[in-house]
């Protein structure tokens, strides 16, 4: 009985073996799901620089731009583990979606978290919202009227007054926020570490990151909004 | 009790399934749920028609023959039971009960309700043994084992490779019970020599199967009639990655059973 599933894969070779499993993929997915929390964390504590005014946000701004081989080195290596985690997601819920052809007329799930099972519409949403954070303030392309290179805190200002950007990031806020609690907790489940010990830590860690960093992000649109910051 | 059943009814592998809606009127709740089904059967063969097709062997929740997706949940709604193991005294008369069987692309349908697992013998094949000699049974105490080992290799040795687990994933996956297997003879002395081995060529082929992949919902758990913990896969992906890692190059990594 063989499946002609997507992953299943039996290779002489380690590495094509450890990527062609179920398992090899979501350890994959675990260990860049680190490097792009680490990355977001990052990210997230340069954006509160907005609350201390233009200067101090352009003049930061400025300092990554003017460093290139600490920008580009963090733009390949998210670049990469963004890719990975993305095609480890899209192969795995293939294989899931082609494990069930038959589907039950009634499956009533018991413990299954909402954030769980959002995991995979949420991750879409944040694929788009990714996509659209780069072309508008990164390379300008969308919302170009908006944009003038290097004046990053007057860019973000600017852009955030206009209401559905502001919508459509905080929705993206709270996708994230979800993401990162079911996806925190499950990568020390995938990579192993459960520990009796850890039980309590990595549910009280997946709690911790996925209210503060989407709350870190928010706080710069919401402050635009609310004219604390103009 | 008067139970309305609706139950899925399929006359072979390659038959379109339906689903047929039976009356089920002289119900005690002290039967047990397979019970009812024999009662049911009874009386479609008192009609001159088909009985119904279920797999049970020992009713009394150790073999782990029996299956069935009751109101969307595998075994019923009890608790830590099998399906032979759940009462009618679980249901409120006039209930209707749908009762599916478990699904999975690994699991195909040979008949009705009965399904075939065989895939999760072929795992075992892949791997789930040692490599001691057989005999008599050592003296107890010649193997020193921690109590914190024992507990938990028997714990997950209490799988009873029913598919419970597979049937309530989302993704139809296989993990759990290939984790109980792994982790119960991964923790004993005796399972040491082929542990990463074992590894390995379970997951190898489990994959091969057609199961889906696990993403930690946790339903498999909640739906084990034995309570096995996902702990065992928290630990059966921890050794698949020493595995891995250690491993690399040797050729008899992919188990015998491929």
């Amino acid at each position: 009985m063989t499946g002609a599933a997507p992953v299943a894969v039996v290779a002489e070779n380690w590495v094509a073996r450890f990527y062609g499993s179920t398992i090899g993929r979501k350890i994959v997915m675990a260990v860049t799901g680190i490097v792009l929390v680490g990355f977001i964390t990052i990210h997230m504590t340069g954006n509160l620089l907005v609350h201390r005014g233009a200067e101090a946000m352009n003049h930061y701004a400025a300092f990554l731009k003017g460093n290139a081989p600490l920008l580009w080195g963090t733009r390949i290596v998210v670049l990469l583990a963004t890719i990975l985690h993305i095609h480890s997601a899209l192969t795995l819920t293939r294989r899931a979606a082609t494990a069930r052809p038959d589907r039950y007329v009634r499956l009533a799930p018991q413990v299954a978290t909402w954030s769980s099972r959002l995991m995979r519409a949420g991750g879409v949403l944040l694929a788009v919202f990714l996509v659209f954070h780069i072309l508008h303030f990164t390379t300008g392309t969308v919302l170009p009227s908006q944009f003038v290179e290097g004046e990053v805190y007057q860019n973000v200002v600017r852009s955030f007054s206009i209401t559905w950007v502001a919508a459509f990031y905080l929705i993206s806020m709270l996708a994230l926020s979800m993401h990162l609690h079911h996806g925190v907790w499950s990568l020390f489940q995938t990579l192993g570490a459960n520990h009796p010990h850890l039980e309590g830590g990595r549910k009280r860690l997946a709690w911790l990151l996925s209210i503060a960093i989407p709350i870190g992000f928010a706080s710069v649109p919401l402050a635009i909004i609310a004219g604390m910051v103009r | 009790m008067r139970i309305t059943l609706k139950v899925w009814r399929q006359s072979g592998p390659h038959a379109t399934g339906r689903f047929e809606t039976y009356q089920a009127d002289q119900v005690s709740p002290d039967m047990s749920f397979l019970e009812m089904m024999d009662v049911v059967n009874e009386d479609l063969i008192g009609k001159g028609k088909e009985p119904i097709a279920f797999d049970h062997d020992c009713r009394e929740g150790i073999c782990g023959m029996c299956s069935m997706v009751i109101n969307g949940m595998p075994h019923g709604p009890h608790r830590a039971t099998t399906t032979c193991q759940l009462h009618m005294r679980s249901f409120k008369d006039g209930d209707r009960v749908t009762v599916e069987p478990f699904r999975a692309r690994a699991f195909p349908v040979l008949r009705d309700l009965a399904v075939d697992r065989s895939s999760l013998d072929r795992v075992m094949q892949a791997g789930g043994f040692i490599g001691v000699a057989t005999g008599n049974a050592p003296e107890a105490n010649a193997a020193p084992i921690a109590k914190d080992a024992v507990d938990r290799a028997m714990d997950a040795a209490q799988c009873i490779g029913c598919g419970a687990c597979v049937a309530a994933c989302p993704n139809a996956s296989a993990m759990l019970f290939t984790a109980a297997k792994v982790s119960h003879l991964g923790l004993l002395p005796q399972g040491q020599p082929e542990r990463y081995r074992r590894v390995l060529g379970m997951v190898g082929q489990m994959d091969i199967e057609g199961f889906g992949g696990c993403t930690n919902f946790g339903e498999c758990q909640e739906a084990c009639p034995k309570e096995i913990g996902v702990w065992t896969i928290a630990r059966l992906n921890g050794d698949f990655l020493k595995g891995s890692l250690t491993a690399r190059g040797d050729k008899r990594g992919g188990g015998d059973a491929a």
